[in-house]
C-alpha cells in the first residue's frame, strides 16, 4: 500500500473511484507513512488519525453509492499550520498559539473536505511564516527528504517534504513571498503560488495580508491544477477573494504527447536572474531547462528586467509593516498561551505574554516593521516600499506585453545545512530574491525541477512567472514541461526516512 | 553564501546606524521586552537589514504614487441581516483564564476597586 504513496494525486484519486483502492486503506498507510518519516524528516505538528479515519469513512461511503465528490476524493493530504482547522490545534508553530484550536476550518479546508479529500494532520513551518528554513518552528526543524542534513527551505517546509517524502500526495502551503515555492524547489516537488485572490484566505493566519495566498504543493504541475479547481472560487467571507475560478480540463489532459503545447510559448528571460550571487548549479539546470523549453518550441528571449533587485528591500519593508500590525492581536489574553503569574498589571501582562511567546525572527520582523512604520520613518521606507512596489508591478506589465511567461531560477541555491543561515537574516532575506518579487505584483508562479546540483547532489527548481488570473497557462506550461521531462518523477531513495541518493519511479 | 550579497551592491557598505536606545525604544513599540545581549543582537541585525533598506533611494519614484494593492478591489458588500454569531462557549474554550463564562483579563488600571 505504501507504493501507492508514490502515485500522483489524480492516478490515486482515479484508482479510488474504481474502487481498486479503499480509501480507509489508503489513509492508514499515509498515516503510518507520516509517522514513520517523522522521527526523520518532522514535517507534521499534529497527525490526525482518528480524524482521518472518519472521514475515509464517510468518503467511502459516498463513493460506494456512485457520488464520487470530486476526481480527488479519498486521496490523503495534509496542510500547513498556519490554516485553521475545527477541533484541530494550529500553532503556526509559534509558543504563542500553544493550546489554541479553532472553533472554525479556513475555505479551503472546508473546500477540501468538501472535495472528499482526507486531511492526515498539521504540517511543521517556519514560526508564523516568517523564515526561510523551517528552522524558526518551535515545533522543531523539519528536515529535507533528501538529505536530513539540510532544510526543506520554508517557511512551507514540512508541506514540501511530506510530498518530497511521499507521505502525502499534495500538501497546501502559503506564500507570502516564496514559501510555498522555495521549498518546493529544495525538495524536488511542484509547487503553486495563485493570483492574489484566486484562493480565499479566510482562515489563513495572517502575516502579511496583501501578499499571502494559499496554494498546492504536489508531485506534479497537473496535480496542483487538480487542486486548484477545489480551492479556486469566490468566498464572501475574504474581502480580497475575487470570482476566478481554475478549470483544469485543458490541464488534466497534458500527457506525453502534448509537449506542443509550448510551441510558440513566448518565455522572458531577465538577465538580471542569472548575474553574479547564483549558485553555478542552479544556473546551468535552468539555463539548460530554458534551452529544453527551445528546443520543445517555445521562443526564449533574454530581456532585461533591472528592478528585480529592489524586490527584496520592499518586500521586507511591506510584509514586516503588516505582520507588525497582524501580530499585534496576540496578547495571551483571548486566546493561546497565557502568563502563568497572576494578578500582573495589564501591559506587563501582554508583553510578558509576547516576549516569551514569539521566537527570535518574528521579533526581528514585528521591530523592522514597526520601524518602518513609526513616525518619522514612514516616508523614508513605508511609503517608499509602496513606490516601488508601484515600479515593479509597472515593469511586470511592461514584460507580459511581450512574454507569456517568466522563467527565472526559484532560489539562487540549492537547499542549505541547518543551522547555516539563521545568524545572519540579511543573507537570508536575499535568498527571496526570485519569489518575493512576485508577491509584491500579485502574479501567479510556478516553482518546478528541472535537475540536480553538481556540487551538492540536492534537487534545482527553476520558476514559471504568468501574469494575474493567468494561472491555468502557467500550470499547462509547467505541465507540458513536465511531459517532456522527469525530473519531477524523481524521488529520494526510502524516501520516508531520508536519504541522500536520488531514483526515478 | 556572502557572495550574495555581491548582487546587492553591499560590498559599498551602506549600514544605518541604528542605536541600542532606538532598539529598545522599537521593542517598545512592538510589545515585546528584550534582555541586553537580545537587544545588542537585534540592533546589529536591524542595522544590516535597515541599511540594506537604503537600496531602493536609487529609484526615482517622483510623481510615483505608492501602490498599496493589486488588485482593482471593490467592497463586498452583504445584506444587513442578522446571522447567528459563534458560540459563546466555543470563542471562551480558548483563553487561558476563564471564570463563570467569562474570560479574565488583568486589571486595566490599578487601584481604582470596581468602578
Amino acid at each position: 500500500m505504501n507504493d501507492y504513496l508514490s502515485y500522483s494525486a489524480i492516478k490515486l484519486g482515479g484508482l479510488i473511484q474504481s474502487k481498486q483502492i479503499g480509501v480507509a486503506e489508503l489513509t492508514r498507510a499515509a498515516i503510518e507513512a507520516a509517522k514513520e518519516s517523522n522521527d526523520g524528516i518532522n514535517a507534521f505538528i499534529t497527525i490526525n488519525e482518528e480524524e482521518a479515519i472518519r472521514q475515509a469513512r464517510r468518503v467511502q461511503s459516498l463513493i460506494d453509492n456512485g457520488d464520487t465528490p470530486s476526481k480527488l476524493a479519498g486521496v490523503p493530504c495534509a496542510v500547513k499550520d498556519n490554516i485553521s482547522t475545527r477541533g484541530t490545534p494550529t500553532t503556526c508553530a509559534s509558543r504563542i498559539l500553544g493550546g489554541y484550536t479553532p472553533m472554525y476550518d479556513a475555505t479551503v479546508v472546508e473546500r477540501l473536505r468538501a472535495a472528499g479529500t482526507v486531511m492526515i494532520g498539521k504540517l511543521n513551518m517556519d514560526e508564523f511564516a516568517m523564515g526561510s528554513t523551517t528552522e524558526t518552528s518551535a515545533y522543531g526543524s523539519a528536515r529535507n527528504p533528501w538529505d536530513p542534513s539540510r532544510c526543506p527551505g520554508g517557511s512551507s517546509g514540512g508541506a514540501a517534504a511530506a510530498v518530497a517524502a511521499r507521505v502525502a500526495p499534495f500538501t497546501l502551503g502559503s506564500d507570502t513571498g516564496g514559501s510555498i515555492r522555495q521549498p518546493a524547489a529544495f525538495c524536488g516537488v511542484t509547487g503553486f503560488k495563485p493570483t492574489y485572490g484566486a484562493v480565499s484566505r479566510w482562515g489563513l493566519i495572517a502575516y502579511g495580508s496583501s501578499l499571502d495566498q494559499i496554494g498546492p504543493i504536489a508531485k506534479d504541475a497537473r496535480d496542483c491544477a487538480a487542486v486548484m479547481t477545489i480551492l479556486s472560487g469566490e468566498d464572501k467571507r475574504d474581502g480580497t477573494s475575487t470570482p476566478f475560478e481554475f478549470d483544469d480540463s485543458s490541464i488534466a489532459n497534458v500527457n506525453a504527447d502534448s509537449a506542443d503545447l509550448l510551441v510558440g510559448l513566448r518565455v522572458g528571460v531577465p538577465d538580471e536572474a542569472f548575474e553574479t550571487g547564483l549558485d553555478p548549479s542552479v544556473r546551468a539546470r535552468t539555463l539548460e531547462a530554458a534551452d529544453t523549453l527551445s528546443n520543445l518550441g517555445a521562443a526564449v528571449e533574454r530581456f532585461s528586467f533591472p528592478m528585480f533587485k529592489y524586490a527584496v528591500p520592499a518586500y521586507y519593508i511591506i510584509a514586516s509593516a503588516e505582520a507588525a500590525s497582524n501580530l499585534s492581536r496576540y496578547d495571551g489574553i483571548r486566546y493561546g498561551r497565557g502568563v502563568a503569574e497572576p494578578g500582573l498589571p495589564l501591559d506587563e501582562a501582554i508583553i510578558r505574554a509576547r516576549s516569551e511567546g514569539f521566537g527570535r525572527e518574528v521579533k526581528r520582523r514585528l521591530m523592522l516593521g514597526n520601524f518602518a512604520l513609526s513616525a518619522g520613518y514612514y516616508d523614508a521606507y513605508y511609503n517608499k516600499a509602496l513606490q516601488a512596489k508601484a515600479l515593479l508591478c509597472g515593469a511586470f506589465d511592461a514584460a507580459f506585453d511581450r512574454f507569456d511567461i517568466l522563467l527565472t531560477p526559484t532560489a539562487p541555491t540549492t537547499a542549505m545545512r541547518l543551522g547555516e543561515s539563521l545568524d545572519d537574516p540579511l543573507t537570508m532575506y536575499l535568498g527571496d530574491i526570485y519569489t518575493v518579487p512576485v508577491n509584491l505584483a500579485g502574479l501567479p508562479a510556478v516553482s518546478l525541477p528541472c535537475g540536480f546540483s553538481d556540487k551538492d547532489g540536492m534537487p534545482v527548481g527553476m520558476q514559471f512567472i504568468g501574469k494575474a488570473f493567468s494561472d491555468v497557462n502557467v500550470l499547462r506550461a509547467a505541465a507540458a514541461y513536465q511531459s517532456a521531462t522527469d525530473w519531477h518523477q524523481c524521488a529520494p531513495v526510502s524516501a520516508a526516512k531520508g536519504g541522500a541518493a536520488y531514483a526515478t519511479v | 553564501m556572502p557572495y550574495l550579497a555581491l548582487i546587492f551592491g553591499m560590498e559599498r557598505g551602506i549600514y544605518m546606524e541604528l542605536t541600542s536606545a532606538m532598539t529598545h525604544s522599537i521593542a517598545k513599540l512592538s510589545g515585546i521586552r528584550l534582555s541586553d545581549s537580545e537587544a545588542a543582537a537585534m540592533t546589529r541585525d536591524l542595522g544590516g537589514v535597515v541599511g540594506y533598506f537604503d537600496l531602493l533611494n536609487e529609484l526615482d519614484t517622483r510623481d510615483v504614487p505608492p501602490r498599496a494593492h493589486v488588485l482593482p478591489l471593490v467592497n463586498h458588500w452583504r445584506e444587513d441581516a442578522v446571522t447567528p454569531s459563534a458560540p459563546r462557549d466555543e470563542l471562551i474554550a480558548n483563553a487561558p483564564v476563564r471564570r463563570d463564562g467569562y474570560v479574565v483579563a488583568p486589571k486595566t488600571f490599578e487601584g481604582g476597586g470596581s468602578s
